[in-house]
């Protein structure tokens, strides 16, 4: 790291220390979502190996998936005959109700047509296949999750006639099964009947019982998935990530779709819990008044600590400029703003954040990349750095702390059960921030500068 | 050993033009392997006498089997010192012809088929160069030699064209040349001149002109060379001179093709227009 060049080259066609992953990763997690849901990598071995791994270690609980084990024949051939021989062995050994297969990069150049395959299959009683197309050279693992998601929806949803459920549906976007907890628990707070799809909430956070189960509690029934086509409203947590499954659905079972921010901050989940009141005219109950006061005690109480604080943000789109909105709000100056999974809507998002809060000079950039980032820090340095474990070499050659926010964290425990979004997670933001910024200052401070009360 | 691809529009007579030219090689006494490079595997039916030999790919579908070379390489009915070799591949419309042919030829360089004892090694290779597959009879140092079969037909001559791109590029990095173009005629008006004017503006030459002659078909039917079906006829000798021509020939160039218009231009100066 101490060789990063402080002088900025433009680069066309060199990525280095990307902020971001493989389709399939996403389109994986997206799967965990469905109750008793077996991910499928259509690929060969070592593509299932590294995404079951990478989502292993930043849940910290087993992620399990099968693949089509492609050899160089299947490369030569075509993947039929070893997706037929996967479903077979599936349905023996491991019995799912689901399997959602992901193509791998290899599976979609030789053009495998898994659509077809899957039709030409005998498939057992009660028992569902899902497919969506994840080549790893088009955008990111946020992308994987959001194909995965759409093909959930296009290929189960049903719209009944007069069978409307009154539900609301929730697509919660790539973020932590606590933050789905999260949501979840406001919107029954409201008292409003939802669906959330994917939800992976019970299954990567499951409890140790002493018995091994491959298909935890959690997850969205395919009897929810289906009855989805019947809500009165889609809301899409993150245009990125959730965007595509809310207008599938409008134009598949003409739901309405609504696409919010991720609500990380105040002001992102007020916007939900408005979006929320207004689709249904529920009130806000006092229980969530209460929260938000308590919040806004907190950020009046502890703005000294924040105003004027550089910070450089990077990570997946939908919580970069949701974090992006909430730093700002606790007079935080973004610095700069990176994420490394493509599409304009980013940088027009993040800018309009920044005009509506009149700040100027910020760097943003997508598709961008940590050693960018690195240099820019070497030339202009910031107070603080959010984002994920990939932060920490630059934190420690620049000797800035980092708070650990978004996918992965592998190197610290606990996240994954604890939410970012709603004014709960909000609360365990600034406790987060405010924490690494003093622990700083009393760290720089001399003996007779260390204040007791800050 | 001098290694050779065969290149070409489509249909244009290529697996005919390569096992007539190396039967009549053969019979100038060189060892020979006809490697076919078509997932159809149909590269070396006149050599044998039909299509019934195991592909090379058909021993990927036998895994943990042993593989024998003799079990995929089988000598020439006419010509038995012509070993004669089908990469195959998948059905059409599925899997990957292109990593076929690579995965094909190094399976036979592992399983020993490119001997000392071989003066020539043909490649026999379907349509347009479409992907780096189907370069890889001129990659790392394979094929040093390529002729490209043309006619006096506008696309077969934009193929052609098209092909000396890709033999550009491999030729920039690596040793391969071409060697020059084979007319396997169509009985297009002012043809002989034409790609006699094509081969010199590409840097390279028309090596020989095979007139049509329906005698081809014949021996095809028969599934037969025209050398051994009629060794004694005009066509016969056409092959041989075609032979003779790229045993003897010592133009290799790198190829410096056209751009679009100017081939066309090129077609209209050769009298298509005037008649």
């Amino acid at each position: 790291m101490s060789l990063t060049p402080k002088k900025i080259t433009e680069r066309s066609g060199l990525v280095v220390n990307p902020v971001k992953t493989c389709q399939p990763i996403g389109a994986m997690y997206a799967a965990l979502g469905i109750n008793k849901c077996l991910p499928h990598s259509h690929g060969s071995q070592g593509c299932c190996s590294f995404h079951r791994m990478h989502l292993t270690r930043h849940f910290r609980d087993p992620v399990v998936a099968t693949t089509s084990s492609f050899t160089e024949g299947a490369s030569v051939f075509g993947g039929r005959s070893n997706l037929n021989t996967s479903m077979k062995n599936i349905w023996k050994l491991y019995n799912p109700d689901v399997v959602a297969i992901n193509t791998t990069c290899l599976s979609e150049t030789i053009g495998d047509d898994v659509g077809s395959m899957i039709a030409s299959m005998d498939l057992p009683e009660g028992k569902t296949v899902i497919h969506a197309s994840t080549p790893s050279y088009v955008g990111s693992h946020i992308t994987g999750y959001s194909n995965m998601v759409q093909a959930m929806i296009k290929q189960l949803a049903q719209k009944d006639e007069e069978a409307s459920n009154e539900k609301i549906n929730l697509i919660p976007g790539f973020v932590d099964p606590g933050d789905m907890r999260e949501i979840k628990r406001i919107t029954k707070l409201m008292g409003i009947p939802f669906t959330m799809l994917p939800d992976t909430s019970g299954v990567v956070d499951s409890p140790m019982t002493g018995k091994y189960e491959m298909y935890p509690k959690g997850g969205t029934t395919i009897e929810e998935i289906k009855d989805s086509g019947n809500s009165k409203a889609t809301i899409a947590l993150g245009s990125f990530a959730s965007e595509a499954g809310a207008f599938e659905l409008e134009r598949k079972c003409d739901v309405k779709p609504y696409v919010l921010k991720t609500p990380i901050g105040v002001k992102a989940t007020d916007e939900f819990i408005m979006q929320l009141v207004k689709i249904t005219g529920q009130e806000v109950p006092y229980a969530l008044e209460e929260e938000r006061g308590q919040l806004v005690d907190i950020m009046t109480d502890t703005h000294f600590h924040f105003h004027g604080k550089t910070v450089a943000i990077f990570g997946d789109p939908d919580v970069v400029i949701a974090m992006t909105e909430f730093v700002v709000s606790l007079g935080m100056t973004p610095k700069y703003v990176v994420t490394g999974t493509p599409g304009k809507e980013f940088k027009q998002q993040v800018d309009a954040i920044l005009e509506d809060a009149g700040v100027e000079g910020v760097k943003v950039k997508n598709p961008g990349d940590l050693l960018e980032l690195h240099q820019w820090i070497k030339n202009e340095s910031v107070d603080l750095i959010i984002g994920n474990s990939y932060g920490k070499y630059i934190a420690k050659e620049e000797d800035i702390p980092l708070v650990r926010f978004g996918f992965p964290i592998l190197d610290r425990s606990v996240q994954s059960y604890l939410p970012i979004v709603g004014y709960k997670g909000a609360m365990r933001l600034i406790e987060k921030i405010s924490g690494a910024l003093l622990d700083r200052a009393d760290r720089d401070a001399t003996e007779e500068d260390l204040e007791l009360v800050m | 050993m001098r290694q050779v691809a065969i290149y070409g529009k489509g249909g244009i007579g290529k697996s005919t033009t390569t096992q007539n030219l190396t039967s009549s090689l053969a019979e100038m006494g060189k060892e020979i392997m006809v490697v076919g490079c078509d997932p159809k595997a149909d590269s070396t039916r006149m050599l044998l006498g039909g299509m019934d030999q195991k592909t090379v790919l058909d021993t990927l579908r036998e895994e943990g089997q042993d593989i024998e070379l003799d079990d995929i390489m089988k000598r020439g009915t006419d010509f038995s010192n012509i070993r004669c070799v089908e990469s195959g591949g998948p059905e059409p419309g599925v899997g990957c012809a292109g990593r076929g042919i690579i995965t094909s030829i190094n399976m036979l360089e592992g399983l020993g088929a490119y001997t000392d004892d071989l003066d020539y090694v043909f490649y026999d290779v379907l349509g347009d160069v479409v992907c780096g597959g189907f370069a890889m009879p001129i990659r790392e140092g394979k094929a040093q030699e390529i002729y490209i079969v043309a006619s006096g037909e506008l696309m077969a001559m934009y193929a052609a064209n098209n092909i000396c791109k890709g033999i550009k590029k491999y030729a920039e990095s690596g040793g391969v040349r071409l060697g020059g173009i084979i007319c396997n005629s169509r009985k297009v008006d002012g043809e002989l001149e034409l790609l006699e004017a094509f081969a010199k503006r590409l840097g390279s030459q028309l090596i020989h002109f095979v007139p049509r002659d329906n005698v081809v078909q014949r021996a095809e039917i028969n599934r037969k060379v025209v050398i051994a079906y009629e060794p004694e006829c005009e066509q016969a000798d056409e092959y041989r001179s075609l032979a003779k021509a790229i045993d003897d020939n010592e133009l290799f160039v790198i190829p410096d093709p056209m751009e679009q218009e100017e081939l066309e231009s090129l077609m209209m100066e050769h009298g298509i227009l005037e008649l």
